[in-house]
Formats: structure tokens, C-alpha cells, sequence
């Protein structure tokens, strides 16, 4: 496959970032998005034209959350349930024109050309994305009996990865798909219902203030969450916030 | 402890909460006007619209409603104000995700619905009350303002029919997505209830606008 591609540089945080074209030759349409993007660097390198073009990546395989382009008006791509690194090439047509973008979102600062800085999520995780345990001996593991249903509702919450394509996708750069994900995987768990009031109250505290905008029920997150996590965490989220702070 | 108003969720249950006020009022509304084409005289949508202006438990509500209005005016501006900085810098291929359409518009409505609420309070509630805009009528023995005639007055001009129709159309848009939205954000999501209460929003925001529209479009032609 024969591919343009418009890609966002910027030397660093507080540079003027713009497009650059780049033409790439014989891709495979079996090569990932990112292999894609690794013949490009290494073309770079070799005629010498430019530096390589920086993106983040680490697993490879959609676990860890590090990858993440806004690709053609998508996060993560044209597929679904995907992340960036899974996306595959065939999912495009020789001769396209790809324009790929960072995540834009005022808690999210670009670093470099595609990296932006998601540490944002973090301070919401250590505003109350925890369990605070007490480390003992190992406990039994039926001691605490969690019935199928909630167990399976906490599991699908969990498997967020905090890539941030929910912050990416929404009009408004909310952080609710992220943050109901992670107060619902634990407000179904009896291990989580002892901080639940606190946890949900100081997430979306810090999320207010760290400048995410708010929900207001579009649903382009799930849509592109590579997890497909459900809006109706953030109906949990909200039914979490109202008991804490009106019951 | 902060109160619930700092918290962005506490300022979206307010304006779901008042939004579904204004859901409800606009059914007594849309009730009310309809006497005005299904019945012979206006009496009947004078007694109603008197009686909306002087019963005590009326008033009650009439304070709510103001209130409402001006909270979900307040927190939809503050909101949506945070929203667009949250995004100083815009992508350059506008966002193609599989959403609701009418969610993405519904500050632009919201903006008809505002500027047609001002015109509306000034032409029937302002003038009729402060300004001595209506005649009076008396209708079983009792003397009351004559807002049937206004109104069958105001709707036979057909710039004021316009207005009218477009702002309904805003409404409608609004509502499309404000109505299944609001639940959403009081929290109820669920498997079986959640498609009820689209439909029912469906069946809402295409039947009381349309209600509301016929009048204009029945004065109108009944008078020309
Ligand atoms: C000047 C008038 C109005 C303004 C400025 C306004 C503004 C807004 C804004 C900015 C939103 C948030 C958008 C969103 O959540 O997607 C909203 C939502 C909503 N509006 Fe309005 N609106 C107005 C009138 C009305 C009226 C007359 C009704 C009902 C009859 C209404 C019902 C709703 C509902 C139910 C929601 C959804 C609330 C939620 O998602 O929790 N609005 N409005
Ligand atoms: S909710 Fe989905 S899109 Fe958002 S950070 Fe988690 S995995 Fe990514
Ligand atoms: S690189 Fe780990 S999820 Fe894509």
C-alpha cells in the first residue's frame, strides 16, 4: 500500500506545532498502525529529511494504554474496540491520505509531535483510585463471597487502560467515561464499598480541577473506547456521587 | 465539605432536574393552549391561563419555574463555557465518532430557545400583567384579562408565527437528546427501562412541539 500521510509536528511542549506530509511506499496491509509508522521513522532516518516522528507505545498489544493517535477524526482508528497499536492497515486503502493527530484536551499538554502528557490521569488515580488494604497473610479467596453479576460489572470497568481516547474523542474533553470506569470497578466490590463515599467524591473533585470538561451524555467515548466501556458506569458514577453526597 | 454545587455532577442533576420540570410544565402548557383551537370560545384558556396567574399553589410552581429556568440557563452557560476551553486547540479533522447527532448542537438550540423565551415572556406574560396589553373580559361574573384575544391577536401576524415555529423546532431538537439525557445523568441506566424512556423522548419531542405548532398554523389560516 502506497500511503500520504499529514502528520502533527511540534519540537516541544511550548513550540509552534503544524502538519507535515509524508509519502510512505509498499506498506503491508497485514503491518500494524504502528509498524506503518516505524517505516516511516526508519525512512526518515535513512534519507535524512527529518527527525523520526515521536508517538507513544510500550505493549504492543493493547494492554498497557500507551498508544493513542487520533487518526482521520478517530481515536485509535478507523476500527473499534481497538487500540492504536492493534489497528491493522488493511482497515485503509492504497492511496489514502492519513491525517494523524495528537489527543487534544487542555489537561492533556503535548510533549512532543504526537506524545501528549497524560500524567492528568494519574493525580485522578491518587485522588482515590484505590483500596487502601491493610497487607496481611493471603486471604482465603471465598472468605468474601461477590456475586457473579457484580464481579462481571467490576471485571468490564476494570479493564479500562487509561489510554485517554474517552478525553480524545468527547466535544467536550470529559473525563467521565475514565473516571465512572474506575469508581465503578470498585463501588461493586465489598473490598471498595468501605472508601466508596470519599473515592467518588475526590475523583470527580480532581477531575473538575484539573480542567476536563463535562459530560453531557454524547456517548463518543464508548464509541471509541478501545475497551468498550459502557455509559453506564457513568450513570454508576453519578448514582455513587448523589448517595455520598445527598444520602 | 464543599457543596454539591462545586462538583460538576452536582451541577448536572440540577439541570436534569430542572430540565425535567420544564418537560413536565410544557405538557400543562401545551394542554392549556390546545382549548384554544379544540374549543368554541377562548373562556376556557382564560379561566386556565387566570387561574395559572392567581391560584396560590400555582404561584408556587410559577416561582419554581423561573428559578428553574434560571438555574439550568446559569449552570447549561458555566458548563458549557468550561467545556470550550477544555479544548483550546481543535483537531483539524473534526471528530467523525458514532454519537448523537443533537447532542452536539444542543448550546446552539438552547441559544433559539433563549432568545425566543425573552421575546415570549415580553409579548404575553410582560405585557399582559405590567403593561395593560390585554382587555379585560368577564366570564362567569368574574373580570380577567382577555389573553385568549392576545394571543389570537399575536398569532394571525406571520412573522410572529416564524419565530414561533422556529423556536419549537429548536425545542424539539433540545429535547431529543435532553430527555433520555436527563435520566442518564440522575443516574438511571438500565437494560429494559433505558429504551422505554428514549421512546417515550422520541414520542415527546416530535408530539409536543408539533402540538404547539399546530396553533399558530390554525389561527393563522382560520383568519386569512
Ligand atoms: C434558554 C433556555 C435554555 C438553555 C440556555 C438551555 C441550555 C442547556 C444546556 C447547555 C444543556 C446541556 C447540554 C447537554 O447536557 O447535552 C441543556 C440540557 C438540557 N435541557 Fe436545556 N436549555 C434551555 C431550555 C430548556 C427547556 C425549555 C427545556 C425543557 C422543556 C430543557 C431541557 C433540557 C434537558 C432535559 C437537558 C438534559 C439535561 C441533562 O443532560 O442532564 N432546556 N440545556
Ligand atoms: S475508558 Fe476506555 S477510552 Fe477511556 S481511558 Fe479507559 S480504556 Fe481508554
Ligand atoms: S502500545 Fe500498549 S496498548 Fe497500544
Amino acid at each position: 500500500m502506497d500511503l500520504t500521510l499529514k502528520i502533527w509536528r511540534q519540537e516541544n511542549a511550548k513550540a509552534k506545532g503544524k502538519f507535515e506530509t509524508y509519502k510512505v511506499k509498499d506498506i503491508s496491509p497485514d503491518s500494524s498502525f504502528l509498524e506503518m509508522l516505524d517505516v516511516l521513522n526508519q525512512q526518515l532516518i535513512e534519507d535524512n529529511v527529518a527527525v523520526p516522528v515521536c508517538f507513544d507505545h510500550d505493549c504492543r498489544e493493547g494492554i498497557c494504554g500507551m498508544c493513542g493517535l487520533y487518526i482521520n477524526g478517530r481515536p485509535h482508528g478507523p476500527d473499534t474496540a481497538v487500540t492504536t497499536c492493534q489497528l491493522h492497515m488493511r482497515k485503509f486503502n492504497d492511496g489514502d491520505t492519513i491525517v494523524i493527530e495528537p489527543w487534544r484536551a487542555k489537561p492533556f499538554p503535548i510533549i512532543k509531535d504526537l506524545v501528549v502528557d497524560r500524567s492528568a490521569f494519574d493525580k485522578i488515580i491518587e485522588a482515590g483510585g484505590y483500596v487502601s488494604v491493610n497487607t496481611g497473610g493471603i486471604p482465603d479467596a471465598n472468605a468474601i463471597p461477590i456475586p457473579k453479576k457484580d464481579a462481571d460489572i467490576s471485571m468490564d470497568a476494570a479493564a479500562c487502560i487509561g489510554c485517554g481516547a474517552c478525553v480524545a474523542s468527547c466535544k467536550n474533553a470529559s473525563a467521565m467515561l475514565f473516571v465512572a470506569a474506575k469508581v465503578s470497578q470498585f463501588a461493586h466490590l465489598p473490598q471498595g464499598k468501605v472508601e466508596a463515599k470519599d473515592r467518588v467524591k475526590n475523583m470527580i473533585a480532581k477531575m473538575d480541577e484539573l480542567g476536563f470538561g463535562n459530560c453531557t451524555n454524547t456517548g463518543a467515548c464508548e464509541a471509541e473506547c478501545p475497551k468498550e466501556i459502557s455509559l453506564t458506569h457513568i450513570a454508576k458514577l453519578n448514582r455513587e456521587f448523589f448517595a455520598a453526597k445527598i444520602l | 465539605m464543599s457543596n454539591i454545587f462545586s462538583f460538576s455532577v452536582g451541577k448536572k442533576l440540577i439541570m436534569s432536574l430542572m430540565g425535567l420540570f420544564l418537560i413536565a410544565f410544557l405538557v400543562v402548557h401545551l394542554g392549556i393552549n390546545l382549548t384554544l383551537i379544540f374549543c368554541d370560545t377562548t373562556d376556557n384558556f382564560n379561566i386556565a391561563a387566570n387561574f395559572m396567574g392567581t391560584n396560590i399553589v400555582v404561584k408556587v410552581m410559577e416561582i419554581t419555574l423561573f428559578g428553574g429556568f434560571f438555574l439550568h440557563i446559569i449552570y447549561g452557560l458555566i458548563l458549557s463555557i468550561q467545556n470550550m476551553i477544555a479544548r483550546p486547540v481543535n483537531y483539524k479533522v473534526a471528530n467523525n465518532s458514532q454519537t448523537s447527532f443533537f447532542s452536539k448542537y444542543m448550546f446552539h438550540t438552547a441559544v433559539i430557545i433563549g432568545i425566543f423565551l425573552v421575546l415570549h415572556l415580553f409579548d404575553f406574560y410582560i405585557k399582559a400583567k405590567f403593561l395593560h396589553g390585554a382587555e379585560s373580559v368577564i366570564i362567569n361574573g368574574e373580570e380577567m384579562h382577555d389573553l385568549g384575544a392576545l394571543v389570537i391577536e399575536r398569532f394571525q401576524i406571520l412573522w410572529v408565527d416564524i419565530v414561533y415555529i422556529v423556536a419549537l423546532l429548536g425545542l424539539a431538537f433540545h429535547l431529543h437528546h435532553g430527555f433520555q439525557s436527563a435520566f442518564q445523568t440522575i443516574g438511571l441506566n438500565h437494560p429494559v427501562y433505558t429504551p422505554i424512556v428514549k421512546g417515550l423522548g422520541l414520542a415527546y419531542t416530535i408530539l409536543v412541539p408539533l402540538g404547539f405548532i399546530l396553533i399558530p398554523v390554525i389561527i393563522y389560516i382560520q383568519h386569512s
